[in-house]
Protein backbone atom coordinates (compact mmCIF):
# COMPACT_ATOMS: atom_id res chain seq x y z
CA UNK A 1 0.00 0.00 0.00
CA UNK A 2 1.25 3.38 -1.15
CA UNK A 3 -0.69 6.41 -0.30
CA UNK A 4 -1.95 9.06 -2.35
CA UNK A 5 -1.12 12.29 -1.05
CA UNK A 6 -4.25 14.78 -1.73
CA UNK A 7 -3.69 18.28 -0.73
CA UNK A 8 -6.71 20.32 -0.14
CA UNK A 9 -6.19 24.20 -1.27
CA UNK A 10 -8.30 27.46 -2.23
CA UNK A 11 -6.25 30.63 -2.01
CA UNK A 12 -8.78 32.94 -0.34
CA UNK A 13 -10.03 31.84 3.10
CA UNK A 14 -13.08 30.68 4.30
CA UNK A 15 -14.30 28.93 1.04
CA UNK A 16 -14.87 25.49 2.71
CA UNK A 17 -11.15 23.57 2.87
CA UNK A 18 -11.71 22.47 6.22
CA UNK A 19 -15.25 21.34 5.54
CA UNK A 20 -13.94 19.81 2.40
CA UNK A 21 -11.18 17.82 3.71
CA UNK A 22 -13.47 16.64 6.88
CA UNK A 23 -16.47 14.98 4.62
CA UNK A 24 -13.78 13.76 1.98
CA UNK A 25 -11.57 11.89 4.57
CA UNK A 26 -15.01 10.49 5.97
CA UNK A 27 -16.28 9.35 2.66
CA UNK A 28 -13.21 7.34 1.69
CA UNK A 29 -13.09 5.69 5.17
CA UNK A 30 -16.35 4.72 5.15
CA UNK A 31 -16.22 3.85 1.69
CA UNK A 32 -13.19 1.01 3.21
CA UNK A 33 -10.26 3.19 2.61
CA UNK A 34 -7.30 3.79 5.41
CA UNK A 35 -7.22 7.47 5.61
CA UNK A 36 -5.73 10.16 7.61
CA UNK A 37 -6.03 14.18 7.71
CA UNK A 38 -3.32 16.52 8.05
CA UNK A 39 -4.50 19.75 9.35
CA UNK A 40 -1.85 21.66 7.72
CA UNK A 41 -2.88 25.03 9.24
CA UNK A 42 -0.58 25.36 12.13
CA UNK A 43 -1.38 28.30 14.82
CA UNK A 44 -5.64 28.18 13.36
CA UNK A 45 -6.30 24.63 13.63
CA UNK A 46 -10.31 23.71 13.15
CA UNK A 47 -10.36 20.57 11.00
CA UNK A 48 -9.91 18.85 15.05
CA UNK A 49 -13.10 20.67 15.41
CA UNK A 50 -15.00 20.06 12.06
CA UNK A 51 -14.41 16.29 12.65
CA UNK A 52 -15.05 16.27 16.06
CA UNK A 53 -12.15 15.00 17.52
CA UNK A 54 -10.79 18.47 19.47
CA UNK A 55 -10.98 16.62 23.07
CA UNK A 56 -8.58 13.40 22.32
CA UNK A 57 -5.62 16.00 20.95
CA UNK A 58 -2.67 14.63 23.11
CA UNK A 59 0.44 15.25 20.45
CA UNK A 60 0.18 17.16 17.21
CA UNK A 61 2.26 17.46 14.28
CA UNK A 62 4.80 20.37 15.46
CA UNK A 63 5.53 17.22 18.29
CA UNK A 64 6.49 15.37 15.62
CA UNK A 65 8.52 17.62 13.57
CA UNK A 66 10.23 18.50 17.03
CA UNK A 67 10.71 14.48 17.66
CA UNK A 68 8.55 14.94 21.29
CA UNK A 69 6.53 11.94 19.79
CA UNK A 70 6.57 9.14 17.41
CA UNK A 71 4.45 9.96 14.11
CA UNK A 72 1.81 7.61 15.06
CA UNK A 73 1.26 8.76 18.53
CA UNK A 74 -0.07 12.06 17.14
CA UNK A 75 -2.50 10.08 15.20
CA UNK A 76 -6.34 10.23 16.35
CA UNK A 77 -8.37 7.08 15.49
CA UNK A 78 -12.19 8.29 14.77
CA UNK A 79 -14.38 6.14 16.65
CA UNK A 80 -17.45 6.48 13.75
CA UNK A 81 -14.95 5.61 11.28
CA UNK A 82 -12.47 3.41 12.46
CA UNK A 83 -10.31 3.61 8.57
CA UNK A 84 -10.32 7.51 8.84
CA UNK A 85 -7.28 8.91 11.80
CA UNK A 86 -6.30 12.56 12.25
CA UNK A 87 -3.07 14.44 12.95
CA UNK A 88 -3.51 17.69 14.34
CA UNK A 89 -2.30 20.77 13.92
CA UNK A 90 -0.32 22.77 16.58
CA UNK A 91 -2.25 25.89 17.60
CA UNK A 92 -0.13 27.57 19.71
CA UNK A 93 2.48 27.96 17.37
CA UNK A 94 3.15 29.76 13.54
CA UNK A 95 3.30 28.42 10.09
CA UNK A 96 7.47 28.50 10.20
CA UNK A 97 7.03 25.06 12.71
CA UNK A 98 6.75 22.85 9.86
CA UNK A 99 8.73 23.46 6.56
CA UNK A 100 8.02 21.73 3.38
CA UNK A 101 10.84 19.29 3.80
CA UNK A 102 9.12 17.94 7.28
CA UNK A 103 5.94 17.31 5.69
CA UNK A 104 7.29 15.33 2.93
CA UNK A 105 8.80 13.35 5.81
CA UNK A 106 5.81 12.55 7.71
CA UNK A 107 4.19 11.58 4.37
CA UNK A 108 6.96 9.34 3.57
CA UNK A 109 6.40 7.70 6.88
CA UNK A 110 2.60 7.49 6.45
CA UNK A 111 2.48 6.44 2.80
CA UNK A 112 2.91 2.43 3.39
CA UNK A 113 0.42 2.78 5.77
CA UNK A 114 -2.36 4.14 3.99
CA UNK A 115 -4.61 4.36 1.20
CA UNK A 116 -5.00 8.58 1.20
CA UNK A 117 -3.55 10.88 2.80
CA UNK A 118 -4.98 14.54 2.78
CA UNK A 119 -3.74 17.86 3.66
CA UNK A 120 -5.80 20.48 4.60
CA UNK A 121 -3.90 23.45 3.95
CA UNK A 122 -3.77 27.01 5.39
CA UNK A 123 -5.46 29.73 3.32
CA UNK A 124 -2.96 32.41 1.40
CA UNK A 125 -0.39 31.58 -0.81
CA UNK A 126 2.62 31.91 1.79
CA UNK A 127 4.92 29.84 3.80
CA UNK A 128 2.08 27.45 4.97
CA UNK A 129 0.77 27.28 1.84
CA UNK A 130 3.83 25.65 0.19
CA UNK A 131 4.25 22.98 3.25
CA UNK A 132 0.97 21.76 2.50
CA UNK A 133 1.62 21.18 -1.50
CA UNK A 134 5.21 19.88 -0.86
CA UNK A 135 4.11 16.09 -0.79
CA UNK A 136 1.12 16.92 -3.12
CA UNK A 137 0.52 13.84 -5.73
CA UNK A 138 -3.02 15.21 -6.11
CA UNK A 139 -4.00 18.88 -5.19
CA UNK A 140 -8.19 20.13 -4.67
CA UNK A 141 -8.89 23.59 -5.26
CA UNK A 142 -12.05 24.67 -3.29
CA UNK A 143 -13.68 27.75 -4.61
CA UNK A 144 -17.19 29.52 -4.12
CA UNK A 145 -18.75 30.44 -7.24
CA UNK A 146 -17.79 34.00 -6.35
CA UNK A 147 -15.40 36.71 -7.66
CA UNK A 148 -12.79 37.21 -5.27
CA UNK A 149 -12.85 33.09 -4.73
CA UNK A 150 -12.33 32.25 -8.17
CA UNK A 151 -9.47 35.19 -8.68
CA UNK A 152 -7.49 34.15 -5.91
CA UNK A 153 -8.37 30.44 -6.88
CA UNK A 154 -6.81 31.49 -10.29
CA UNK A 155 -3.44 32.32 -8.94
CA UNK A 156 -3.26 29.76 -7.33
CA UNK A 157 -3.22 27.14 -9.88
CA UNK A 158 -0.15 29.23 -11.41
CA UNK A 159 1.41 29.03 -8.00
CA UNK A 160 0.83 24.85 -8.49
CA UNK A 161 1.77 24.63 -11.99
CA UNK A 162 4.89 26.82 -11.07
CA UNK A 163 6.08 24.19 -7.69
CA UNK A 164 6.09 21.43 -10.59
CA UNK A 165 2.74 19.77 -9.24
CA UNK A 166 -0.13 18.40 -11.69
CA UNK A 167 -2.52 20.75 -12.61
CA UNK A 168 -5.20 21.50 -9.39
CA UNK A 169 -8.87 20.04 -9.57
CA UNK A 170 -11.69 21.78 -8.90
CA UNK A 171 -14.02 21.16 -6.33
CA UNK A 172 -16.76 24.66 -6.55
CA UNK A 173 -18.47 24.88 -2.97
CA UNK A 174 -21.75 26.61 -1.53
CA UNK A 175 -23.31 26.74 -5.29
CA UNK A 176 -26.67 28.27 -4.14
CA UNK A 177 -29.16 26.55 -7.37
CA UNK A 178 -31.82 29.31 -6.47
CA UNK A 179 -29.75 32.05 -7.01
CA UNK A 180 -28.13 30.95 -9.81
CA UNK A 181 -31.38 29.99 -11.63
CA UNK A 182 -31.75 33.60 -11.04
CA UNK A 183 -29.47 35.06 -12.45
CA UNK A 184 -27.91 35.93 -9.24
CA UNK A 185 -24.95 34.01 -9.01
CA UNK A 186 -22.15 32.36 -11.24
CA UNK A 187 -22.70 29.45 -12.49
CA UNK A 188 -20.20 25.95 -12.41
CA UNK A 189 -20.18 26.19 -15.68
CA UNK A 190 -18.97 29.86 -15.80
CA UNK A 191 -16.32 29.37 -12.55
CA UNK A 192 -15.14 26.20 -15.48
CA UNK A 193 -14.80 28.36 -18.21
CA UNK A 194 -12.94 30.95 -16.36
CA UNK A 195 -10.22 28.53 -14.58
CA UNK A 196 -10.34 26.03 -17.75
CA UNK A 197 -9.60 23.21 -15.49
CA UNK A 198 -10.81 19.79 -14.61
CA UNK A 199 -13.81 19.99 -12.35
CA UNK A 200 -14.12 17.02 -10.16
CA UNK A 201 -17.56 18.24 -7.92
CA UNK A 202 -19.81 20.54 -6.71
CA UNK A 203 -21.59 20.87 -3.52
CA UNK A 204 -24.55 22.78 -3.21
CA UNK A 205 -25.00 25.23 -0.54
CA UNK A 206 -26.59 23.07 2.56
CA UNK A 207 -27.60 24.54 5.94
CA UNK A 208 -26.87 20.68 7.42
CA UNK A 209 -23.29 21.73 7.27
CA UNK A 210 -23.24 24.45 9.81
CA UNK A 211 -25.85 21.58 11.83
CA UNK A 212 -22.57 19.06 11.00
CA UNK A 213 -19.89 21.55 12.20
CA UNK A 214 -21.79 22.77 15.08
CA UNK A 215 -22.25 18.95 16.29
CA UNK A 216 -18.43 17.80 15.13
CA UNK A 217 -19.77 14.84 12.68
CA UNK A 218 -19.26 15.27 9.16
CA UNK A 219 -22.16 16.02 6.87
CA UNK A 220 -21.14 13.04 4.74
CA UNK A 221 -22.69 11.31 7.70
CA UNK A 222 -25.84 12.05 6.72
CA UNK A 223 -27.58 10.14 4.60
CA UNK A 224 -30.14 12.65 3.07
CA UNK A 225 -28.44 16.29 3.12
CA UNK A 226 -27.73 17.22 -0.36
CA UNK A 227 -23.57 18.23 0.46
CA UNK A 228 -23.31 14.93 1.85
CA UNK A 229 -24.18 13.02 -1.53
CA UNK A 230 -22.30 15.18 -3.13
CA UNK A 231 -19.03 14.47 -0.85
CA UNK A 232 -19.61 10.89 -1.31
CA UNK A 233 -19.83 11.17 -5.45
CA UNK A 234 -16.41 13.14 -5.23
CA UNK A 235 -14.79 10.46 -2.98
CA UNK A 236 -16.47 7.76 -5.07
CA UNK A 237 -14.73 9.63 -8.26
CA UNK A 238 -11.02 10.03 -6.30
CA UNK A 239 -11.31 6.44 -5.91
CA UNK A 240 -11.30 5.90 -9.66
CA UNK A 241 -15.23 5.45 -10.09
CA UNK A 242 -16.91 6.91 -12.89
CA UNK A 243 -19.51 8.68 -11.36
CA UNK A 244 -21.35 10.80 -13.00
CA UNK A 245 -21.15 14.72 -11.59
CA UNK A 246 -24.60 15.25 -10.89
CA UNK A 247 -26.14 12.13 -9.05
CA UNK A 248 -29.60 11.56 -10.08
CA UNK A 249 -30.26 10.65 -14.13
CA UNK A 250 -34.20 10.63 -13.71
CA UNK A 251 -34.08 14.59 -12.95
CA UNK A 252 -35.45 13.60 -9.55
CA UNK A 253 -34.57 16.25 -6.51
CA UNK A 254 -31.96 18.88 -6.37
CA UNK A 255 -29.51 17.02 -8.48
CA UNK A 256 -31.94 17.10 -11.29
CA UNK A 257 -32.22 20.29 -10.88
CA UNK A 258 -28.67 20.84 -11.03
CA UNK A 259 -27.87 18.88 -14.22
CA UNK A 260 -30.75 20.70 -16.23
CA UNK A 261 -29.76 24.14 -15.29
CA UNK A 262 -26.00 23.19 -16.61
CA UNK A 263 -27.44 21.91 -19.72
CA UNK A 264 -29.48 24.52 -20.15
CA UNK A 265 -26.55 26.96 -19.83
CA UNK A 266 -27.68 28.97 -16.77
CA UNK A 267 -31.26 28.40 -16.20
CA UNK A 268 -32.45 31.51 -17.88
CA UNK B 1 -32.23 40.28 -9.62
CA UNK B 2 -35.61 41.46 -10.49
CA UNK B 3 -38.25 41.52 -13.47
CA UNK B 4 -37.92 45.06 -13.98
CA UNK B 5 -33.98 45.05 -14.48
CA UNK B 6 -34.33 42.36 -17.09
CA UNK B 7 -37.00 44.19 -18.64
CA UNK B 8 -34.63 46.91 -18.64
CA UNK B 9 -31.74 44.78 -20.15
CA UNK B 10 -30.05 45.17 -17.46
CA UNK B 11 -26.70 42.42 -17.12
CA UNK B 12 -27.53 40.04 -14.43
CA UNK B 13 -25.59 40.33 -11.84
CA UNK B 14 -24.13 36.14 -12.53
CA UNK B 15 -22.94 38.04 -16.29
CA UNK B 16 -21.85 40.82 -14.38
CA UNK B 17 -19.24 38.61 -12.11
CA UNK B 18 -18.20 36.33 -14.65
CA UNK B 19 -17.78 39.92 -17.57
CA UNK B 20 -15.79 41.63 -14.68
CA UNK B 21 -13.83 38.30 -13.62
CA UNK B 22 -12.50 38.08 -17.16
CA UNK B 23 -11.27 40.90 -16.69
CA UNK B 24 -9.40 40.99 -13.65
CA UNK B 25 -7.96 37.43 -14.62
CA UNK B 26 -6.43 38.97 -17.92
CA UNK B 27 -4.53 41.59 -15.73
CA UNK B 28 -3.55 39.07 -13.17
CA UNK B 29 -2.12 36.15 -15.37
CA UNK B 30 -0.19 38.60 -17.67
CA UNK B 31 1.00 40.89 -14.39
CA UNK B 32 0.22 43.88 -17.13
CA UNK B 33 -2.42 46.37 -15.28
CA UNK B 34 -4.36 48.66 -17.01
CA UNK B 35 -2.28 51.65 -16.76
CA UNK B 36 1.21 49.84 -17.76
CA UNK B 37 -1.35 48.77 -20.67
CA UNK B 38 -1.28 52.51 -21.42
CA UNK B 39 1.96 53.07 -21.33
CA UNK B 40 2.53 50.55 -23.28
CA UNK B 41 0.55 51.73 -26.03
CA UNK B 42 1.78 55.39 -26.06
CA UNK B 43 5.43 53.94 -26.51
CA UNK B 44 4.50 51.95 -29.33
CA UNK B 45 2.97 55.12 -31.05
CA UNK B 46 5.84 56.67 -30.54
CA UNK B 47 8.54 54.38 -31.66
CA UNK B 48 6.24 53.56 -35.20
CA UNK B 49 5.17 57.05 -35.67
CA UNK B 50 9.25 57.92 -36.11
CA UNK B 51 9.29 55.16 -38.63
CA UNK B 52 5.70 54.88 -40.65
CA UNK B 53 2.10 57.07 -40.30
CA UNK B 54 -0.59 55.96 -38.13
CA UNK B 55 -3.43 56.79 -37.13
CA UNK B 56 -2.70 57.15 -33.09
CA UNK B 57 -6.28 57.45 -31.69
CA UNK B 58 -7.48 54.49 -33.24
CA UNK B 59 -5.09 52.57 -32.05
CA UNK B 60 -5.83 49.34 -29.75
CA UNK B 61 -3.44 47.20 -27.74
CA UNK B 62 -5.08 44.64 -25.03
CA UNK B 63 -4.28 41.48 -23.53
CA UNK B 64 -6.44 38.56 -24.94
CA UNK B 65 -6.08 34.72 -23.86
CA UNK B 66 -6.95 31.62 -24.97
CA UNK B 67 -7.48 28.87 -22.16
CA UNK B 68 -4.44 30.00 -19.58
CA UNK B 69 -2.69 31.50 -22.65
CA UNK B 70 -2.25 35.43 -22.54
CA UNK B 71 -0.91 37.04 -25.47
CA UNK B 72 -0.61 40.90 -26.20
CA UNK B 73 -2.24 42.21 -28.78
CA UNK B 74 -1.60 45.38 -30.81
CA UNK B 75 -4.02 46.99 -33.64
CA UNK B 76 -2.71 50.05 -35.36
CA UNK B 77 -4.28 50.94 -38.01
CA UNK B 78 -1.65 52.77 -40.41
CA UNK B 79 -2.05 56.02 -42.52
CA UNK B 80 -0.85 57.53 -45.84
CA UNK B 81 1.79 59.62 -45.70
CA UNK B 82 -0.76 62.48 -46.46
CA UNK B 83 -2.51 62.18 -43.40
CA UNK B 84 -5.85 59.68 -43.25
CA UNK B 85 -6.46 57.78 -46.04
Amino acid sequence: MSAQVITVTSGKGGVGKTTVTANLGMALALAGKKVVCIDADIGLRNLDVVLGLENRIVYDIVHVVEGRCRTRQALIRDKRAPNLWLMPAAQSRDKSAVKPEDMVRICEELRPEFDYILIDSAAGIEEGFRTALAPADLVLLVTNPEVAAVRDADRVIGLVEAMGKPTPKLIVNRLKLDMVRRGDMLDTSDVLEILAIELLGVIPEDEQVVVATNRGTPVVLEERSPAGQAFRAIARRLMGENVPLFLSEDGQGVWGWLRRLVRSGGGR
Amino acid sequence: MSWLDRLRGQPSPRETAKQRLQVILVHDRSDISPGLLEVIKDEIIAVLSRHVPIIAEEVRVTVTQDARECRLVADIPLGNRHGRP
